[in-house]
């Protein structure tokens, strides 16, 4: 379920673009009538009926992002983000739906607090926003969430993310649970005990830097431990943030022997290696972290062959003066929104590495699916969930003022190819 | 293959300073440079008056955010021997037991117009955010685990002193490496001047990856011609984290006794010392040892490090004019 402000729906005539529509198989230059938020025509020739037109030529149509992954700060650190910068920087990247992690403070761990965060994205949200909730209360791994409850709220998923369930016997119960409710875990895969006190992935710029290690062992042994419990309890799982090889690996295969397993990858994960961190800057220090050459190849294969259906931001923001510190007292996270199209774009479809069409769908249908949500179309009858690209225009990241609250973008000064021109969320325009 | 590189992620900022924060910044050639400048401060310290006009007028800043006995009375003491004036700051007592950032402290510091700022930190980075803090100097004393160069560089000195070169011999580095700015800073600055190196240590203290010789058995010692002993880190050693089941197995196993080594074998370590664990007391006060060489090497190569920082070149004829006229 998503929530956004109310708003008229869009009457505009959009021609000469190349519509792109993975889903719907279609890749022509065609011109697309949106009526009152709903898309009514997709042909050679539609009749313009009084509509806002828009010249497109040279752009390319598709149906916009939806982010399964973005932590928005409310409530607790407006300071940080609200709904309303949260998803206005979505707009602003392309997006018409995103959701949003639970481990805020208070944390979404009950349907009071869940339901006056609905509230505020009714009147704040730009774009479509939907929510997780907490697997357990606090996040603390005690006791589990009432799931049942939070789901008739709308949750649309459930998550300790950013803390791992550490115990084996509670996730399993939350496999268990979760089940009645219909909706996936989204699992933080993490062993504590063996990422205790790290920052950077465990190799050679860590041994070299003197940073305490961060295996890549710490995510997959917890990775194959749920694979495990979901087989076990035929339960449905969605790994968050996935970094390293050998959890890419166990995740397919896990999905060719059958489990109902997803997976998400970030932009900074499928373009950076740890050997960003040689710079010290805090921007590049998230959980999990960027790992080695070989990780970040697995992963954009996973992509590629759809074991990973989804690319998710994990836009994290952070205040300046947090971020602004050394790197080991810095806090994890990256922003992502504003920069998560241009980002893969420029470092993996320019080269060559990856098709533009899996980006899109990646970007778009495929976490759609994973959560249960409307998948963006360009056909008649859908909903108008938009975007205009334009992929020869090229920008430097950090010239123009994000439009999310906080600064804290691992592309910071970077040249990057490709921007958003126009985004229609839920039938509205939210971004041009 | 894609990169970001550093220059990437950061937008333009001012021309570069010279700053020494870490070993892999320094050249064979200045590292020569500042092992000669040292040479001859230590002439000149041989003199009746030993202080040098050379840095008259420079502010020096200690800023120690980390204890320390060795590294900041030796940039003191450093800083006045070339007459500077300094300013020696440690964190308790400071606004930085009130929670002050260290960026504020840094802009704090700024405002006096400091020319060399000596920054020891307990995390990795914090000399680069002094650097891009502020417009001075920035020395690097030891920032978390990963680089001390300043004691690389004085143990270069107290070597071609002790063994009249540096080309071609092996040390062998034992202990607790992965906790070791020192072990980092000297296992780069070997390789600079070609020293081969050697890691011997516990398992769990051997950083993974690290492109270098390693080895668990101590018996590896005996072919190298300086044992260089690191200081079994209690502070870092977490309890619970078993890196080694205990000190006195660490010591059965890694221990540096006379019996261990060959006869005439050099043996240095950084200090603070711990007699008993990582190194037997009669191999510290053994002829053998260099520790008290250690220290007075620190003296000049500091001398040597804030003059080149500052001047960005070596010892020239006015120096050497200005240490006549002392």
């Amino acid at each position: 379920m998503l929530w956004q402000k109310d708003a008229p729906g869009a009457n505009v005539v959009i021609r000469g673009a190349r519509v792109l529509d993975p889903t719907e198989g279609i890749d022509a230059t065609l011109e697309v009538r949106i009526d009152n938020g709903t898309i009514v025509d997709v042909a050679e020739k539609v009749d313009a009926n009084e509509h806002r037109v828009i010249d497109a030529a040279g752009l390319v149509l598709a149906p916009a992002f939806v982010d399964p992954h973005v932590h928005l700060r409310t409530p607790g650190r407006e300071d940080e983000e609200t709904i309303a910068t949260g998803s206005a920087a979505a707009a602003a990247g392309g997006f018409c739906a995103i959701l949003a992690m639970p481990n805020t403070d208070p944390v979404v761990d009950s349907a009071a607090t869940l339901g006056s965060l609905v509230e505020t994205a009714q009147r704040e949200a730009v774009v479509g926003v939907g929510f997780l909730a907490a697997i357990t209360r606090g996040q603390r791994g005690e006791e589990l969430t009432e799931m049942g409850e939070l789901a008739d709220t709308g949750a649309v998923a459930f998550s300790d993310d950013g803390v791992p369930v550490a115990s084996a016997g509670l996730m399993r119960r939350a496999l268990q649970y979760a089940s009645i409710t219909g909706r996936p875990l989204a699992l933080h895969c993490e062993e504590p005990t063996l990422s205790h006190g790290a920052h950077v992935h465990e190799g050679r710029v860590a041994a070299e830097l003197g940073f305490a290690g961060y295996p890549s062992v710490a995510e997959s042994v917890a990775v194959e431990r749920d694979l495990s419990l979901a087989a076990y309890e035929s339960g449905r799982i969605h790994v968050l943030h996935l970094s390293a090889a050998e959890s890419v690996d166990a995740l397919r295969r896990a999905r060719a022997a059958g489990i109902a397993a997803s997976g998400e990858a970030t932009p900074h994960h499928l373009v950076l290696t740890d050997d960003a961190v040689r710079s010290l800057d805090p921007n590049v220090k998230m959980n999990p972290p960027l790992r080695a050459e070989r990780d970040r190849v697995a992963l954009l294969d996973a992509v590629r062959d759809g074991t990973i259906e989804a690319i998710a931001t994990d836009h994290a923001p952070h205040a300046a003066h947090e971020k602004d510190v050394p790197f080991e007292a810095a806090p994890f996270g990256v922003t992502g929104l504003e920069t998560a199209f241009a980002s893969l774009y420029t470092h993996l479809v320019e080269p060559g590495l990856l098709p533009l069409e899996t980006l899109l769908e990646r970007m778009s249908a495929g976490p759609a699916r994973l959560f249960g949500l409307e998948v963006p179309r360009v056909a008649t009858g859908a909903t108008a969930n938009l975007v205009l690209l334009d992929l020869g225009r090229e920008w430097t990241v950090g010239e123009q003022p994000f439009r999310s609250r906080s600064g804290n973008s691992w592309l910071l000064g970077s040249r990057l190819t490709g921007a958003v021109r126009m985004t229609l969320a839920g039938g509205k325009v939210a971004f041009e | 293959m894609i990169r970001l590189v550093k220059d990437d992620l950061r937008p333009p900022g001012p021309p570069p300073k010279r700053h020494l924060i870490s070993v892999a910044d320094l050249t064979r050639d200045d590292v020569e440079r500042l092992l000669g400048t040292a040479r001859t401060f230590a002439a000149s310290l041989e003199r009746q008056v030993k202080k040098l006009p050379t840095l008259q007028g420079h502010l020096v800043v200690n800023l120690f955010y980390e204890s320390s006995t060795r590294t900041s009375s030796s940039f003191e003491l450093a800083a006045k021997r070339l007459s500077a004036d300094t300013l020696n700051i440690k964190a308790v007592g400071s606004s930085v037991d009130k929670g002050e950032s260290l960026k504020d402290t840094a802009l704090t510091l700024g405002a006096y117009d400091p020319d060399v700022i000596v920054i020891r930190h307990p995390q990795i980075g914090a000399p680069q955010l002094v650097a891009r803090t502020i417009d001075a100097h920035v020395v690097n004393a030891g920032d978390g685990k990963n680089q001390h160069p300043t004691q690389a560089l004085l143990d270069l000195y107290t070597i071609q002193e002790e063994l009249g070169r540096l080309e071609g011999l092996h040390v062998a580095i034992v202990g607790d490496v992965l906790h070791s700015r020192v072990a980092r800073s000297l296992i780069q600055a070997f390789a600079l001047v070609g020293i081969r190196t050697t890691l011997v240590g516990p398992p769990a203290l051997l950083p993974r990856e690290l492109p270098a010789e390693m080895t668990t058995d101590i018996a590896a010692i005996r072919d190298a011609d300086v044992v260089y002993v690191l200081r079994m880190q209690n502070e870092r050693m977490e309890p619970g984290a078993n890196f080694v089941p205990s000190l006195r197995e660490y010591t059965a196993r890694w221990g540096i006794t006379p019996e261990r080594l060959r006869p005439g074998q050099k043996v240095m370590h950084p200090g603070p010392m711990n007699r008993g664990v990582e190194i037997d007391p009669r191999v510290a006060d053994s002829p053998e040892s260099l520790v008290i060489s250690e220290v007075r090497a620190g003296l000049v190569t500091r001398m040597a490090v804030l003059y080149d920082v500052l001047t960005g070149g070596p010892v020239g004829v006015q120096a050497l004019a200005a240490a006549e006229v002392a």
